[in-house]
């Protein structure tokens, strides 16, 4: 199937690499401003909430967190996908450089989602939730995959196995967000409350918005920060590397 | 100001949220700037006796 | 359709020549079961509640144990390779390896089930739902778990990562199933989750031999 040149030159681990490295301090720039932006007008601006008080503020991190984790797993298939077609080196790359990072934000999402359970519902955990069980399946779903990468020794052939995993996980994702959701509405527990849902108050949406965003930017920051590092333990060696050093030497 | 860091009574709650978020973001951008860092050097030292580094084993983290 | 059958024919003579491994999931569904009235304060009201859901851990990690190696006795004397060398649409031959496992350790699952849900002191219409239930989802299981025995079959260790693969993978056949059993203990209905087993097993026979042939080619190469 003929393909267009970008995408070809995609597959190039010495282009890839420069491209990163010219993209992500912007997209690093715009995400940390977005982010602290967005944290002052949520933790001094905001103004705290009817029931819950200051914190509620807590609400500016974890479904951020939450979602971008849910992000990553989807990158984290899609590129493994592509790997696993098109045989590209690079896409395994960055397969495997999401997966830490997405669990790195899913467990934020726990945590924060655990203490913000504590005040409000009175406990740090409650079984019973959905989201917890979808956020702790996730989890598992990076730890997972994370580990059956561990476990080969061979590089290439540890891309090709964890990209079955990884694209047969994120068919799974729908199934068992549907699944836990319906699970919930038989659970005999306190009310939850429906926190992030429609109506929240433009005071409350535009910080909400600002670190959603700024979290996603700095995943991609982050995810090609990462990336650059694994192409450079991939390409030891190779000659683009060895000239690129030679090139920066004093 | 002092009202801003109790937080209403929750600043426990609020402060350790937003703390770990943040460690963890930090440690994030801090681990993968020394894997770079590590990777480069090995590349360097490599081709510094002028021999191709043996292809590194499949690391995690 | 004759390739499928070939194999199956084979696997099938071959488990029941090592008959007595046949016995080693079923015991083991036995003890799982056994172990939680001991971990748990054993009245009535609490086992009963539990009852519904600890047949399917049960299964679940049986089936763990049953699949694991389902592939590696192939794989460690060639005949795997053989069969993926050979012109033979790989699919069949999985499908047709994790039937013949589903016979030989699935279905005795079902015999036992009821003896165990009636010591939980599940009542009878939560039995009459239970054993459909799991009828329908052990082969899903069967099929995650052989996915999960062909994405380590090259590994020594495959058995340490395989369970942290699968069980993620199974939780909605769990939450249907048990959750299911236990409507059908309240007396409400439970068509909805039994069509939504029944269409996962679809869905996962129909393509999990599509992706565990593609996980024991690459591992195997």
């Amino acid at each position: 199937m003929k393909l267009p040149v970008w995408f070809h030159k995609l597959g190039s681990p010495p282009y890839v690499y420069a491209l990163a490295g010219k993209l992500s301090p912007w997209l690093g720039a715009i995400g940390c401003t977005l982010i602290a932006v967005g944290v002052f007008w949520g933790l001094v601006i905001a103004p705290p909430d009817y029931l819950q008080g200051d914190a509620a503020r807590i609400i500016y991190i974890h479904p951020q967190t939450a979602y971008i984790g849910m992000q990553a797993y989807v990158v984290l298939a899609v590129a493994a996908g592509i790997g696993f077609i098109w045989r590209l080196k690079v896409a395994h790359a960055v397969a495997a450089s999401a997966a830490p990072i997405g669990a790195t934000f899913t467990f934020c999402a726990l945590a924060t989602g655990s203490i913000w359970g504590a005040p409000t519902w009175g406990t740090f955990w409650e079984w019973g939730d959905p989201r917890i069980m979808f956020e702790l399946l996730l989890l598992f779903l990076f730890l997972g995959y994370m580990a059956l990468r561990a476990a080969f020794d061979d590089r290439e052939k540890a891309d090709r196995v964890s990209a079955i995993l990884g694209v047969v996980g994120v068919v799974n994702v729908p199934i068992i967000h549907y699944s836990v959701l319906w699970w919930n509405t038989l659970h005999q527990g306190p009310t939850i409350m429906q926190l992030g849902a429609p109506s929240m108050t433009t005071d409350m949406l535009i910080p909400f918005l600002i670190t959603m965003f700024g979290f996603m930017f700095f995943f991609y920051w982050v995810l090609l920060d990462r990336l650059r590092a694994e192409i450079v333990e991939r390409e030891q060696g190779a000659r683009w590397l060895r000239e690129l050093l030679a090139g920066s030497r004093p | 100001m002092r009202e801003f860091f109790y937080m209403g009574g929750y600043a426990p709650y609020v402060w350790s949220a937003y703390g770990i978020t943040l460690a963890a973001l930090v440690l994030n951008v801090w681990w993968i700037r020394r894997l770079h860092r590590r990777g480069l050097e090995q590349a360097r030292n490599a081709s510094d006796e002028g021999e191709p580094a043996p292809q590194a084993r499949v690391r995690q983290l | 359709m004759d390739l499928f059958l070939i194999v199956l024919k084979r696997d099938l003579k071959l488990a029941f020549r090592r008959w007595s491994e046949l016995a080693n999931p079923l015991l083991f569904f036995m003890i799982v079961t056994a172990m939680f009235p001991l971990a748990l304060p054993p009245n009535t009201a609490q086992l009963q509640a539990l009852g519904a859901g600890i047949p399917w851990i049960a299964a679940l990690l049986s089936s763990l144990l049953a699949l694991e190696a389902l592939f590696r006795s192939d794989a460690e004397d060639g005949s795997m390779e053989q069969l993926l060398l050979s012109p033979a649409p790989l699919g069949s031959v999985v499908l047709a390896k994790v039937a013949a496992h589903w016979i030989v350790s699935g279905v005795p699952l079902l015999a036992l089930v009821p003896a165990v849900a009636l010591s939980f002191y599940l009542p009878v219409e939560a039995l009459a739902v239970l054993v459909p239930a799991l009828l329908l989802a052990t082969p899903t299981i069967s099929i995650l778990v052989a996915l999960g025995a062909a994405l380590t079959v090259s590994l020594k260790s495959g058995a340490s990562v395989i369970g942290l693969l699968v069980l993620p993978l199974c939780s909605p056949l769990l939450i249907f199933g048990a959750r299911a059993t236990d409507l059908a203990a309240n007396g409400e209905a439970t068509a909805g989750p039994l069509y939504l087993l029944a269409s996962l097993a679809v869905l996962s026979v129909s393509l999990g031999p599509i992706a565990i042939a593609a996980a024991l080619k690459v591992g195997l190469e």
